[in-house]
């Protein structure tokens, strides 16, 4: 016959409620679930709405329809998932890129950018510390670019299923009335022009990844562009389409405007503004710098008669400082980006066909 | 960044092709051995600023194209096991295999790693005491000293989870067996720079008496290609045979005495089957006696592979300059990067990819192919 039970020695599996580490228990929708959003997401997010802690966000827009003569406004609304390793790297981290990710998003399409979502997938073990130093820098980089973030989800998934933080974000913005602008607008004559230097993001990351060293530090261009499209849409309404050239750089962003638009791109080699570093770590590890990502530049397309102007207003924005116009839209070989050697010659510039894959030698 | 942009001076590069110009009285056909400078050739266009006399034809001089099906196969094998960590460089991963490729098996859940020093693949065998660390030992002479730097390294620090896939493959022999060839159509040589810059000059010495050809060392600039391309047309409108040196920056006569003992203390010449091209005696490297504990395909016991090649991919013609990327029927049509069939497609020195990536608009494909 088995022995009593002896009460005193059960104990049970209550998850510790304090703990330096995300726990499955911050995802069970419990007391340790409203804890980890009480003390880390709303300590830094302090707003109304979100402080609401309802299902959803309601959103007032009476005083935005007001201010803007009754109009109903058009709605822009995106969407986007933030994956990066490392989490945290000169010039921002994981939570500046889901912020700035979908800002920039709304504002290339002429977009106002005004709330955020944010839905944090946590790997278990992760270090609370590092949630916080994220969250703090989302709420900074909400603020600079004048977003309110709204409402959120948290879950947090068995160690070994997530990679430490996956962050996604949705944004809506509003479209002033008289903006349409599309990747289907380029016209042969336009010009293309780029707000500053390429690769720098992708080349960070990868420097970081890979323990590569450089002379000087070599910095994300994660951003928010929204004030940087705001100055040039007001400055010049007529601009065709912007994009900002992340994954796949700006060989992508250019091959699907010549898709799009059926036209031909030709770029100038010689105008490419890439930095030094940039350069010598692509020479190095085999690697384009127009396939490489960029979190904090935009390429837009406008008529040749408003590119001189339009680069004045985009270098007097500290973002657009070095905007240059790297090449131009034609007629000849619709759908295909060509560009023009430094000594001369031709060559196509294709989409990437999965990763760039550093070379043997 | 300042020294590589002056071997990019448009300038100096217009007064070469006029000078270039200037010496042709007859069409010559050259071929450039290495991959990597077939990827500047067609990436600057140099090909079309060339007078139409001078023709560029591409060598086999990319390690990943060469390297045989059976080895990625037997890569593939060795790397799905539980017990491997399987290291490579990055553009060895997406070169199909004859049912997969090393992407693929990643993919499933094999442990491969992209390295970029095979030194790094030694702190992982550390790391991991108890799995076997696997490094592809793939290239030319020019990544043979540090291969075989790890594998001396990992005698003298007794890892005994330590071993590589050898595929080094050398340049010489591959020179000589497309000279000797029926089909040759190669008048002039421009030599593989790196190469040399560890071997030096004297094996190529021989070749050029040989077969009564110039063969000119070139550097990886626009300006090198220029440079050599000048020097190796002057010498055969000049009737002149022998080796010359452009890329004196980086190349001496007697090469990397240093590297070129470790490679020996390390690797022996062997028989070695290039991909597309077949067996050429004498023209591999295999871990010599006092290394063999080091060698994968005996730890694994993957001698035996049954290998399926493409039908249609005719890429071992092309790395031996006999027919041209957009010569090929499945080029741009079933052969694309993003479903390759040769690895002359993959890699990123392979001379499709080039062709494919840079030179669609000028060079028409064969009829029957579409872009």
């Amino acid at each position: 016959m088995p022995g009593a039970i002896n009460i005193g020695q059960l104990s049970c599996p209550r998850p510790i409620s304090k703990s330096d580490r995300v726990l499955l228990g911050h995802g069970s929708g419990g007391t340790m679930s409203a804890d980890l959003i009480r003390n880390t997401f709303l300590q830094e997010w302090d707003n109304p709405v979100l402080a609401a802690l309802e299902d959803q966000a309601t959103l007032d827009l009476s005083g935005w329809i007001r201010s803007n003569s009754h109009l109903i406004p058009r709605l822009a609304f995106t969407t986007d998932s933030f994956v990066v390793q490392p989490l945290f790297f000169p010039g921002g981290d994981i939570g500046t890129l889901a912020v700035h990710g979908t800002v920039n998003d709304l504002a290339v399409g002429g977009a106002i950018p005004q709330f955020l979502s944010a839905a944090f997938i946590l790997e278990e073990g992760l270090l609370i510390e590092d949630l916080r130093r994220i969250v703090a820098s989302m709420r900074t980089a909400c603020k600079d670019a004048g977003v309110t973030l709204v409402t959120g989800d948290t879950k947090v998934v068995n160690r070994g299923k997530g990679d430490q933080v996956f962050i996604t974000t949705s944004g809506i913005g509003w479209i002033p009335e008289g903006r349409s602008l599309s990747i289907h607008n380029a016209r042969p004559g336009d010009q293309v022009l780029i707000s500053g230097t390429i690769g720098d993001h992708g080349v960070t990351i990868m420097s970081q990844r890979e323990g590569i060293e450089f002379e000087t530090v070599l910095e994300s261009d994660s951003a928010p562009l929204n004030a940087l499209t705001e100055a040039m849409l007001k400055a010049c309404p007529k601009i065709r389409c912007m994009r900002d050239p992340t994954r796949g750089g700006v060989s992508s962003t250019l091959n699907e405007l010549a898709d799009a638009s059926g036209v031909g791109v030709k770029l100038w080699e010689s105008r490419l503004p890439i930095r030094r570093e940039v350069r010598g770590a692509c020479e190095m590890l085999g690697l384009d710098p127009l396939y490489v990502a960029n979190e904090g530049k935009l390429v837009a397309v406008v008529p040749a008669d408003a590119a001189e102007g339009l680069l004045q207003v985009m270098r007097s924005n500290r973002l657009g400082k070095n905007a240059v116009a790297i090449g131009e839209i034609v007629s000849d070989h619709p759908g295909i980006v060509v560009l023009k050697s430094m000594i001369g010659g031709e060559r196509v510039v294709t989409m990437l066909a999965g990763e760039q894959l550093p070379r043997i030698c | 960044m300042r020294f590589q942009d002056e071997y990019r001076d448009p300038v100096a590069a217009k007064q070469l092709i006029t000078a270039i110009s200037r010496v042709v009285t007859r069409p010559w056909t050259i071929m450039e051995v290495c991959g990597g400078q077939t990827h500047t050739i067609v990436k600057y266009g140099i090909d079309e600023l060339l007078p139409n006399g001078v023709e560029l034809v591409h060598g086999p001089g990319c390690p990943v194209c060469v390297t045989p099906l059976e080895l990625i196969d037997k890569a593939i094998a060795i790397a799905t096991r539980s017990d491997v960590i399987f290291c490579s460089f990055g553009d060895m991963l997406r070169v199909p295999g004859s049912q997969s490729d090393l992407f693929a098996i990643k993919a499933t859940g094999a442990d491969v790693r992209i390295v970029y020093s095979p030194l790094d693949c030694l702190k992982i065998a550390e790391q991991n005491p108890h799995r076997v660390v696997v490094f592809f030992a793939v290239g030319f002479e020019t990544t043979a000293p540090a291969n075989a730097m790890a594998v001396a390294q990992a005698k003298k620090r007794k890892l005994s989870n330590f071993a590589v896939l050898v595929s080094h493959v050398l340049v010489p022999p591959a020179m000589s067996a497309i000279l000797s060839s029926l089909d040759n159509r190669v008048q002039g040589f421009l030599g593989a720079g790196h190469v040399c810059a560890v071997m030096g000059l004297e094996e190529y010495v021989p070749i050029a008496e040989r077969f009564q050809i110039p063969i000119v060392v070139t550097g990886f600039e626009p300006l090198d290609l220029l440079e050599g391309i000048y020097e190796c047309v002057c010498m055969l409108e000049r009737r002149q045979v022998g080796v010359g040196n452009q890329y004196s920056r980086a190349v001496r006569r007697d090469g990397s005495p240093r590297a070129i003992e470790l490679i020996h203390q390390v690797f022996e010449v062997c028989d070695r089957k290039w991909r597309g091209i077949g067996e050429i005696p004498l023209s591999g490297y295999r871990l010599t006696e006092p290394y063999q504990q080091f060698d994968a395909e005996t730890r694994f016991n993957v001698q035996q592979v049954t290998v399926h090649e493409s039908e249609q991919c005719i890429s071992g013609l092309i790395l031996q300059g006999i027919r041209k990327p957009h010569q090929c029927q499945a080029f741009c049509k079933s052969c694309t990067p993003e479903h390759p069939l040769g690895a002359t497609m993959v890699s990123s020195e392979g001379a499709c990819a080039a062709y494919y990536n840079y030179g669609r608009l000028r060079h028409p494909v064969a009829a029957g192919s579409e872009i």
